[in-house]
């Protein structure tokens, strides 16, 4: 995908360290935080389960997954506002689990802001300066360079209730960035902002990463925004880390049907393993290119809309009937029912609704998962206009 | 926009006609009666007896003990409210009911109490007499008086500043500890500034009560410490003289309303239950 690309430039060298210690090539105090066999529960319902996470020094770690999955608590415990039940929370190798979060070397901007309200924008960016010894002109001189990044220049003396959410989102980053910590947690930073200050403000954040030299924690759960800017993506559902990895690896090698659904689209079919790199689906056995499983298991199939291909019928195995044609700007979106099961095909090609059409998927298009507990639970596009009638009320609906 | 004016004109008809019988009237007469003398003709001669050292000294003095109860107040009022600030919802409610309580209680009652607990050998000395600690001598000092002031205002001190506490966001706590702060940090950056409204609510709500209150001294503090209070209810229940009663209660509405300017310039104008 073409948003993935550019963060090949700039993540390289802690991609090379995350494999480094994946390998145990490299000691573990690599490690600049890690939380480890974290548990937590909220009045008896369990919210973080046996959480395992480590994050280097100047990393850019993402932690995506719906609404209620516990990518907020786990930044609070980070950030030392909430204690596991179970389970150590480690900063360079220490134990911090019990330390308040005023001595913790990390900063937080938090998901609705929390700017304080008696004081201006200048005030309020210059709190963690003010309780240091930093000489006034010092302290000037910083605010005005932070306010500057955000973009807020000229907002010094204005009211914090009265900005716009967006003004007041870049002042909450301003604020948490004056005293350069050796971490920064963001929830979902970006939230309030429209598209286009978004796209500019994740970019002045990465930029702001990589000068500054600085751990980002971020949190969203717009998938786009965490494939373009991390190193390491963190995929949750429910309380649990469903994968771990580069966005090339989540995008192109989903662990399970519910990462590969929650990135992206997909389509996810019943497959069985016949032998190392010949699967069978959709009634027709294709070569692929996974091995390593038992013969004749089951697995979960996924392939990307944008590997399929559309051909003259007869060329190919698997064919269908094309169902809806959507025109969106780049590709049409093409949905064909094959047997009953309703593909999703993003392509250039117009393929007229009504006619028979071949799918062309090649070998290493086609990606093998183990079944999981989600494997029911996303399957084909035959519901794809109602869930998107769905999805559109909850993006409205769910604010926070 | 024409007829919803004249509406709301026809609307506010009663609480106007409230406003001048009841508020407006009775600060007329006490105009009147200020400036005229016991035939009617006009005279300055009442608020010129003011200047009098010994109605000068009722004057101060009142003064001096509302400032005092009002302070006393304040600095059991904030901790306390803030304490129960912190509570579960439920243990919040149960505490400000326990500090409401004594409000429900008719003033005089009250007051009886409290004599019945500072006397000689009441309740309070037979507590530290059988704890082994000799007795106090309370009841008719200015302690007393100022003691009962403290007793009878102090829930209008705690209740507005409870209600901007309880109001605090949590968050703000938590942004304030994220950047560095120490607890004691949080409190004098945030959550002092941000209950400065209710604090000024509850100075206001306390001293004026204090200043102008009547009774509490005559009882507690055995007939020795004339508050102003007291004098006008003597001129008016007893000495007969209208007038007189009436330059003090004029001079007492100054010194109210002079000190609620100063306080107002301390509130930031939102929160707190006087505006
Ligand atoms: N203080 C709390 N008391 C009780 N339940 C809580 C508390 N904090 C969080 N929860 C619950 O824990 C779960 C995870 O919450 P969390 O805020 O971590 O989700 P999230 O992934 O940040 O969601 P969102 O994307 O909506 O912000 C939710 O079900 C939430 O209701
Ligand atoms: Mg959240």
């Amino acid at each position: 995908m073409f948003f993935v690309m550019n963060s090949q430039f700039y993540c390289g060298f802690n991609r090379y360290k995350r494999m480094c210690i994946n390998s145990k090539k490299m000691e573990k105090n690599e490690k600049l935080i890690e939380l480890r066999g974290i548990t937590k529960e909220f009045d008896g319902t369990p919210v973080l389960t046996d959480l395992n996470l480590y994050i280097l020094d100047k990393e850019f770690v993402t932690l995506l997954g719906p609404s209620g999955c516990g990518k907020t608590t786990t930044l609070r415990l980070i950030g030392g506002f909430e204690t596991p039940d179970k389970g150590d929370v480690f900063f360079e190798g220490k134990r911090i689990t019990d330390l308040p979060p005023y001595k913790r070397p990390v900063n937080t901007v938090f998901q609705k802001y929390a700017l304080f309200p008696h004081l201006n924008v200048y005030e309020n960016v210059a709190f963690a300066l003010r309780l240091g010894k930093v000489a006034e002109k010092e302290i000037a001189r910083r605010v005005k360079e932070m306010l500057k990044i955000v973009n807020l220049e000229g907002f010094e003396r204005r009211n914090v209730e009265k900005l716009s959410g967006g003004q007041q989102q870049r002042v909450a980053i301003a604020r948490a960035l004056v005293n350069q910590p050796r971490v920064l947690l963001l929830d979902e930073p970006l939230g309030a902002l429209d598209l286009k200050l978004r796209k500019d403000m994740q970019v002045e954040l990465k930029k702001i990463q990589q000068r500054m030299g600085i751990t980002f924690v971020y949190v969203t759960h717009d998938q786009e925004e965490a494939l373009s800017m991390s190193d390491t993506v963190v995929v949750m559902d429910n309380g649990v880390i469903q994968q771990i990895g580069t966005p090339e690896d989540i995008y192109n090698e989903p662990k399970n049907a519910f990462v590969a659904d929650f990135i992206g689209e997909s389509n996810i079919l019943d497959g069985i393993m016949h032998a190392d790199k010949l699967v069978e689906f959709s009634g027709h056995t294709l070569e692929c290119v996974d091995g390593g499983f038992e013969k004749d298991e089951p697995v979960d199939v996924v392939i990307r809309p944008e590997d399929v291909d559309i051909v003259p019928l007869g060329s190919v195995p698997i064919h269908g009937v094309v169902n809806t044609v959507t025109f969106k700007g780049v590709h049409y979106e093409i949905i064909v029912d094959v047997q009953g099961f309703k593909w999703m095909v993003q392509t250039t090609d117009y393929a007229a609704p009504g006619t028979e059409v071949g799918l062309r998927i090649l070998p290493d298009e086609i990606h093998i998962m183990k079944k999981s507990k989600y494997s029911d639970l996303y399957g084909d596009y035959s519901t794809y206009f109602d869930e998107m009638d769905k999805s559109g009320a909850e993006a409205t609906g769910d604010e926070n | 926009m024409k007829t919803k004016s004249y509406m709301a004109r026809i609307m506010a008809a009663p609480h106007i006609l409230w406003a001048i019988l009841f508020i407006a009237a009775p600060m007329l007469f006490v105009l009147y009666y200020s400036f005229t003398d016991a035939s009617g003709a006009f005279s300055t001669e009442n608020l010129r007896l003011l200047l009098d050292a010994k109605y000068l000294t009722i004057f101060l003095r009142s003064m001096a003990f509302a400032l005092v109860a009002t302070v006393i107040c304040l600095l059991v009022a904030y901790p306390l409210a803030y304490a129960i600030s912190r509570a579960t919802p439920r243990a919040q409610k149960v505490y400000m009911m326990l500090i409401m309580l004594p409000m429900w209680m008719n003033f005089l009652i009250r007051t009886y109490s409290i004599m019945a607990i500072l006397e000689d050998n009441g309740f309070l000395n037979t507590i530290l007499n059988s704890l082994g600690i000799p007795s106090v001598h309370i009841i008719n000092t200015s302690a007393a008086v100022i003691f009962g002031m403290i007793y009878n205002y102090l829930p209008y001190m705690v209740l507005p500043i409870y209600t901007v506490l309880s109001r605090l966001d949590v968050r703000l706590l938590e942004a304030s500890a994220d950047l560095g702060c120490t607890p004691a940090q949080t409190f004098t950056r945030v959550v002092m500034p941000l209950s400065r409204s209710g604090v000024v609510s509850g100075v206001t709500m306390v001293f004026v009560p204090s200043v102008s209150t009547f009774y509490i001294s005559q009882k507690l503090g055995g007939a020795k410490y004339d508050l102003i209070g007291d004098s006008i209810e003597r001129q008016f229940q007893s000495a007969y003289n209208y007038n007189l009663g009436a330059a003090m209660s004029l001079v007492l509405m100054v010194i109210i309303l002079i000190s609620m300017a100063i306080m107002n310039r301390y509130s930031d104008g939102e929160g707190g239950l006087v505006a």
